[in-house]
């Protein structure tokens, strides 16, 4: 019996500040197949980037991983793991995209001597060996003559070629697992959906699993198998992509997809979602939606039920009619 | 204000630091009351009670605490008085410099254009002269006594409140609210009062403590060297410099005494200011 | 580059003109040129000659030019005290000042920059508090009180090193070293990390707050996240991008050291250039103070395009065109 790749287990991500604890991530749970891309949806606050870094264990502090959490990769607890053997797991077989490529390169190294120091990080033999798999890593991103490339500095590239060797980086070590947090918001609108296409393509060949976190619905629609809908910390739906475009069981859910500009009737004002996120130190009891929800009730106080099933489901009081 | 009172008390150093420099100011300021001698009249000196060691008894039939200097006088008289000269300097340099220096720091922000680069030019070329030798300078042209030593602290520190006001004040202006204050009929120099003013403050106020302190070293420093304040009137500096030729044969105190209260001003000074700075700074903040 | 370079050329030599119009202004114009150039008791007959002699009373741009030409030839008048020449005489003291200055910035920079990226490595450690505290000290301190502590303590209480005076040199280059002999060490010790000591103190303030903003920076998020180890991102990522500031200051605080010096040398009674400059401003010996000051302009307008090409050395988005 194989092991899922990953199977995260009532994650808790709290941060403690000097105005109080902030739950940013606050009791999810989620498992991923191998080969399998997941993208991850919510507002910004909604405690998605925190997961992302949770996962590879890059929280800062005044962050912590409460106890109680658990994330098995490959059947192996990373929660609690010492540093020395997570630092052996980051880069080779868990990697990370940021989202703006300006400022996780550093613009005084040339591109090949960042990306030979990410080769040598885990072995990886000599400087010319290093040299030739960052080629190779380059080419594969789709960046033209490469080996000179390598001499060149993060200034020299452009927005889209910046990410394209970040993503580089990311697959030195033919990780199973990459995490993108907003790979594509800093760039043009005209280079993402090229970058969005080539990183679907990439994935489906090595078989490498993504999560893709974004604020996106329609970026992660086109490039995900499943999808996560997060809010105020939670996981507040999920199920396969197509499932939760075409017949939305939570409100909020609902909500992001009204306001999209791609789905609205020209002509007609965007749908907004009334209110703004709520302040993570301050949550309601029960669904931490209520306050914006057109469907909220006396029962919402509580919290809310898993509505659905395994394929497609939802936390909440007052689900939508699923569309047969 | 409170919250701001609330944050800072949770460093007690910064708390603590802040007392010493209040007690300094309530001693200085009521020295002519607490001292058993004036130091500056030279009636009250007995040349017998020269160079004695602290505990000693003197002529004026009070105890010297502190020991007496080359010229009979009181130590602990002498000290306060010299930290009273030296916060007169130090503030009175330092809200001058101030002064001065923020205002060309606004105008040149607010002015543009040639006016703006012409000034900042001529206070980035000061920033980069270090501030003793431009003091030395002045004083050696100027002459000695209280009003060239403020004009030579004053020209040395002018620049770093230039800088940090221009700095401040061309963020401020860029930003949206400033924009819109402009395009009401409101006069130019209301906006600058009302809105830019209040957000140069705070980084000036923590420049301004850093340079108050600055300046009670570099006038100390001048005093040393015999280029500060006439003999007459002792500085701390001077009271050093006095007694550094008795160190060799174990009369410390001469000088060590009013060294450590310089010390413990110009530190305590720069532990409320380092504080301050912290507490402005939204860098920090988490 | 070479662009670049012409361009600070040019800026450092307009910065020296200006200098020397300040100079001149404050000497000739504001000051009694006479002064400058004969000393007070001079008889009637020799102030007459020494006006038709040096065209004091020609119009004033016309004894600008003449000053600048005798500038250009080295002539900065003789000094009233010594009746040697002054750029003979600031010259035969400078190796003595330059050899304290640059012995204090070493210590500053190879004791204070590695305490002050531990510092900002681990900012809440109590190591790193106390070297914090420490560095309080450092540049509130006076430099004379330091020195005089410094004395009191090493020479006259311990008795371990001299109190004062410069040790024995060796001739290199035509020019004595105190240095290179282990007595000229000893003679050079106290009062080098007497200067150093505010050098200290800011290095390690600088290093600190430079290693703090690049540890939180999205650079060293992405390093970690491609598995590099902590000194790696240290030694690689770090140091170069704290380079930058540090340089800069460095050479800025190198002019400042030189000003510095007068106190140290004074104290120590170390014949350099700075007590030079305090016996000539209490003995009145104005050619001197002149040639003092034409002499120190134009070392920091060097010392500040010195700083400014290694700036360019150590950023490359200034070398290759590109934008900072």
């Amino acid at each position: 019996m194989t092991d899922r790749l990953l199977e995260v287990r009532d994650l808790q991500t709290h941060f403690h500040t000097r105005a109080g604890v902030l739950k940013a991530v606050n009791g999810v749970s989620f498992t991923l197949e191998r080969g399998e891309i997941l993208g991850l949806v919510g507002e910004s606050g909604s405690g998605k980037s925190v997961t992302g870094f949770s996962l590879i264990g890059l929280v800062d502090p005044p962050g912590r991983i409460a106890a109680g959490s658990s994330i098995r990769f490959d059947g192996q607890e990373l929660v609690g793991l010492p540093q020395a053997q997570m630092r052996a797991l980051r880069g080779k077989r868990i990697a990370m995209i940021f989202q703006d490529p300006a400022a996780t390169l550093n613009p005084v190294l040339t591109i090949g001597q960042q990306m030979t120091m990410a080769v040598q990080a885990h072995g990886g033999g000599g400087e010319a060996a290093a040299r030739a798999l960052a080629a190779r890593s380059l080419t594969r991103v789709g960046i033209p003559d490469a080996v000179a490339r390598l001499d060149a500095y993060p200034h020299e590239f452009s927005g889209g070629m910046r990410q394209r060797v970040a993503i580089a980086i990311a697959l030195l070590h033919e990780p199973e697992l990459i995490i993108a947090d907003e790979p594509t918001t800093a760039l043009d609108v005209s280079i993402q959906a090229q970058i969005l296409a080539e990183m679907k393509a990439l994935a489906k060949d090595s078989g490498t699993a993504l999560i893709w976190i974004s604020h996106d619905l329609a970026t992660v629609s086109s490039l995900a198998d499943r999808v996560m809908v997060m809010y105020a910390g939670r996981i507040v739906e999920r199920g396969a992509v197509a499932d939760v475009l075409r017949a939305p069981i939570h409100p909020y859910t609902r909500g992001l997809l009204d306001s999209l500009p791609a789905l609205a009737t020209p002509g007609e004002k965007l749908a907004q979602i009334p209110g703004s996120t709520p302040s993570l130190l301050a949550l309601p009891p029960g669904c931490p939606f209520a306050p914006r929800c057109p469907r909220a009730s006396e029962a919402c106080r509580t919290d809310p039920p898993l509505v659905g099933d395994a394929q497609h489901g939802a936390l909440c009081h007052h689900p939508l009619e699923v569309v047969a | 204000m409170a919250a701001f009172w609330r944050e800072y008390r949770e460093s007690w150093i910064a708390v603590v630091a802040l007392a010493v420099v209040l007690l300094v100011v309530a001693a200085a300021l009521l020295a002519p009351w607490i001292t058993p001698q004036d130091p500056y009249d030279l009636a009250n000196l007995n040349l017998r009670d020269a160079r004695r060691a602290p505990g000693f008894v003197g002529s004026g039939g009070y105890v010297h605490w502190l020991g007496t200097d080359a010229q009979g006088r009181d130590l602990f008289s002498a000290i306060l008085y010299g930290l009273r000269i030296s916060l007169q300097m130090g503030i009175a340099a330092g809200a001058v410099a101030m002064t001065l220096g923020a205002t060309l720091g606004i105008l040149a922000a607010n002015a543009g254009g040639r006016i703006e680069q012409a000034i900042m030019r001529v206070v980035d070329l000061q920033l980069s002269f270090p501030a003793i030798l431009l003091a030395l300078v002045l004083v050696a042209v100027l002459g000695q006594g209280k009003v060239p030593l403020i004009i030579a602290l004053v020209t040395a520190q002018y620049a770093y409140f230039a800088r940090t006001a221009y700095g401040a004040a061309t963020a401020e202006r860029q930003k949206d609210y400033v924009e819109a204050a402009r395009a009401t009929p409101l006069p130019g120099h209301r906006v600058v009062v009302r809105h830019l003013l209040p957000n140069c403050l705070p980084p000036l106020i923590v420049v301004g403590t850093v340079q108050v302190a600055n300046a009670i070293s570099l006038e100390a420093t001048l005093s040393f060297l015999g280029l500060g304040l006439p003999p007459t009137e002792p500085s701390l500096g001077m009271l050093i410099a006095n007694g550094f030729q008795y160190m060799m044969s174990g009369r410390t105190w001469i000088s060590v005494y009013p060294g450590i209260a310089l010390i413990v001003l110009i530190v305590a000074i720069n532990v409320v200011g380092d504080q301050l700075r912290d507490q402005f700074n939204p860098r920090l903040r988490r | 580059m070479l662009g670049y370079v012409i361009q600070r050329l040019i800026q450092a030599s307009l910065v020296m003109l200006a200098m020397s119009a300040l100079v001149f202004v404050g000497v000739y114009a504001i000051g009694n040129p006479i002064d400058v150039l004969i000393s007070p008791d001079a008889t009637q007959d020799i102030r007459a000659a020494t006006i038709r002699h040096y065209g004091l009373d020609l119009p004033l741009w016309q004894q600008y030019l003449a000053f600048l030409g005798r500038l250009v030839q080295g002539d900065l008048g003789r000094s009233f005290v010594l009746n040697i020449p002054v750029l003979e005489l600031v010259l035969s003291r400078l190796p003595a000042t330059l050899e304290l200055a640059l012995a204090s910035v070493l210590i500053g920079a190879f004791i204070g920059i590695p305490l002050g990226i531990y510092a900002g490595y681990k900012p809440d450690s109590p190591v790193s508090k106390g070297i914090m505290a420490a560095s309080v000290l450092g540049f509130s301190v006076p430099t004379f009180w330091v020195g005089l502590i410094l004395i009191l303590t090493f020479a006259v209480n311990l008795d371990w090193l001299p109190a004062g005076q410069r040790g024995p040199t060796v001739e290199v280059l035509g020019v004595g070293w105190s240095f290179l002999t282990l007595e000229g060490l000893q003679f050079l010790a106290l009062p080098a990390l007497n200067l150093s000591l505010f050098k200290l103190a800011m290095m390690i303030r600088l290093s600190r707050a430079g290693t703090r903003e690049v540890m939180l920076s999205d650079t060293v998020k992405f390093a970690r996240a491609a598995g590099l180890s902590e000194f790696t991102i240290l030694r690689r990522h770090v140091l170069r991008l704290i380079s930058i500031p540090l340089v800069t200051v460095f050479g800025l605080e190198f002019g400042s050291t030189l000003a510095f010096a007068v106190v140290t040398e004074t104290i120590f009674s170390w014949p350099g250039v700075g007590k030079l400059i305090i016996d000539s401003i209490t003995s009145l010996d104005r050619p001197v103070m002149v040639g003092y000051l034409v002499l120190v302009a134009f070392l920091f307008v060097t010392i500040n395009l010195v700083v400014d090409l290694t700036y360019a050395l150590l950023d490359p988005r200034l070398r290759r065109g590109g934008r900072v």
